[in-house]
């Protein structure tokens, strides 16, 4: 899996972004309503307009388009096709990059499982609760065996119960198929149970990078930027 | 099988077992539901038939003015067997496919560009804008000038008449698909062709087939009135013919044709829409 970079990146809502996501790691970008964090998810998916460089590996992708990026991305209001059933929702990645039918099969059964959701196969999504629609919007952009995951707001519309279990599920699975993970949050809680590392971000700026122990350990004076990025939440964190 | 009709024939006897039977079987249920649902749109009609009838009969109006119910279907048998009817109708229905599948096609094909070309839609939209709203008929004398009253000119007609609509449906269903439903079939690799045929349409049905059931009615009033006025065979000639005849039976045998006609076009396109979205919508 890739090291990304993005190296001075300027767009509507950047003015020169620097920023390095390591290889196999899941990078909590947080930040408040506004602050360009989707635009960041954005911009290493290739989905809008930007200037400078995004890397994968030390290769520049700014002249790759969306769909060569090999990119995995769990979007907020999920985006499942409603169209679709489950298994056809999980196998249109495979299928649109022109898969052998019973290799598509094969994958989509395989990621039912991974998802615990087989008995959800034929269902469309319309019939799915919030938990199992964000299984399959997961088990969907895993089907393409991605570079990179990137998942924005993924808990937003879950309720507290469900949320800790998708959670624990999102976790172990990027541990298990150890995929660079991108995933983006305005929520401190979240932000501590999934994170290696977190960004903190406001207004198109990075405003800190720490790992979350070592912002666990910090007196929240020493961290101006990100107290006033995150509101409260972070004060009380990096009180302990 | 004949031992399941005879219980449930004895069963309808007691109440008590007839409600339970009936409880526990979804499918005699739904079966009784829908006859239920067809016997109330019924009634309403037969007894509409039964005051038209007994008005005709009790001599409230002249017979030649207003013909009884029976007589119009005497007729409408009458005209069936010779063959009028069928004649004219075909040449109706040809018509109205020839023109409508035209202008359906040529509207889905232009709105799926103007829906996703904002270039396209900008450059044709102020000319689409200024020629939707003039009624169909009113193109009809300017086309007898240049094409002449032949077979094209009802075709012309209907062409214009579904074209407009189904364009605008369709570009409308293409905009209302959520853009990160088309993001995320990016992320997932497809080209944008891919999207359009994989995703674009598919979720566009719903419109497209809201302008299509419209129209197919509408083609229907426009051929007979292009008929009446320009063309000498099909449903609106015959109508027309019947006029200065004073053949009012035959008149409300044509009238009762096309109605039924209009409303099978349009159920026919319900049926398929429901058929495609019924799982998903």
């Amino acid at each position: 899996m890739p090291d990304i970079e993005l190296k001075n990146i300027r767009n509507y809502v950047f003015n020169g972004l620097n920023m390095e996501i390591f290889d196999k790691e899941l990078l909590v970008v947080i930040g408040p309503n506004g602050a360009g964090k989707s635009t960041l998810l954005n911009i290493i998916a290739g989905l809008v307009e930007y200037e400078g460089s995004v890397l994968f590996d030390g290769v520049s992708v700014n002249r790759m388009l969306t769909d060569k990026r090999r990119v995995g991305y769990l979007f907020q209001n999920l985006a499942l096709f409603p169209h679709l059933d489950v298994a056809s929702n999980i196998g249109y990645g495979p299928a649109v990059n022109g898969s052998r039918r019973e290799s598509i099969a094969k994958r989509v059964d395989e990621l039912l499982r991974l998802m615990k959701i087989e008995h959800l196969r034929n269902r469309y999504p319309k019939n799915l609760s919030g938990g199992e629609r964000q299984r399959v919007a997961l088990a969907r952009s895993l089907a393409v065996s991605p570079q990179v995951l990137l998942l924005d707001e993924p808990f937003s519309s879950l309720d507290t119960g469900m949320c800790s279990c998708i959670m624990q599920e999102i976790k172990r699975i990027q541990k298990k198929l150890g995929i660079t993970t991108v995933l983006v949050t305005h929520d401190m809680a979240e932000a501590k149970e999934m994170g290696d590392r977190i960004v903190a971000i406001n207004g198109g700026e990075i405003h800190e990078v720490a790992d979350f122990q070592r912002m666990y350990r910090y007196d929240p004076d020493d961290l101006p930027h990100l107290q006033n990025c995150t509101g409260c939440a972070i004060d009380c964190y990096c009180k302990g | 099988m004949r031992t399941k009709s005879m219980r449930l024939f004895v069963t309808f006897g007691n109440g008590s077992k007839r409600n339970d039977l009936l409880c526990h079987n979804p499918f005699i249920w739904n079966k009784i539901k829908s006859l239920r649902n067809i016997l109330d749109g019924l009634i309403p009609i037969i007894i509409f038939i039964l005051i038209w009838e007994c008005i005709v009969r009790l001599h409230i109006v002249p017979e030649y003015i207003f013909p009884s119910f029976s007589a119009v279907m005497r007729e409408f048998y009458h005209l069936t067997v010779n063959g009028v009817l069928l004649n004219n109708l075909a040449s109706s229905l040809f018509r109205v496919l020839a023109g409508f599948l035209l202008g359906s096609v040529a509207g889905i094909m232009m709105g799926t560009v103007m829906g996703c070309r904002q270039i396209i839609n900008r450059s044709f939209n102020p000319i689409f804008s200024l020629l939707y709203p003039i009624p169909t008929l009113g193109w009809a004398p300017l086309l007898m000038i240049w094409i002449g009253i032949n077979e094209i000119l009802p075709i012309i007609l209907i062409f214009l008449c579904s074209f407009f609509p189904v364009l605008y449906n369709t570009i409308t269903g293409i905009r209302s698909v959520d853009s990160d439903v088309i993001k995320a079939a990016k992320t997932l690799g497809a080209s944008d062709r891919k999207i359009l045929t994989s995703v674009i349409l598919p979720l566009a049905v719903p419109n497209i087939f809201t302008g299509l059931r419209l129209e197919a009615g509408m083609a229907w009033r426009v051929v007979i009135a292009a008929e009446m006025v320009a063309i000498p065979t099909g449903i609106g000639a015959l109508l027309i013919r019947s006029e200065s005849l004073l053949r009012v039976d035959i008149i409300i045998v044509c009238l009762m044709v096309l109605s039924v006609m209009c409303l099978v076009f349009e159920r026919f396109f319900q049926y398929i829409e429901t058929k495609m979205t019924k799982e998903w919508r």
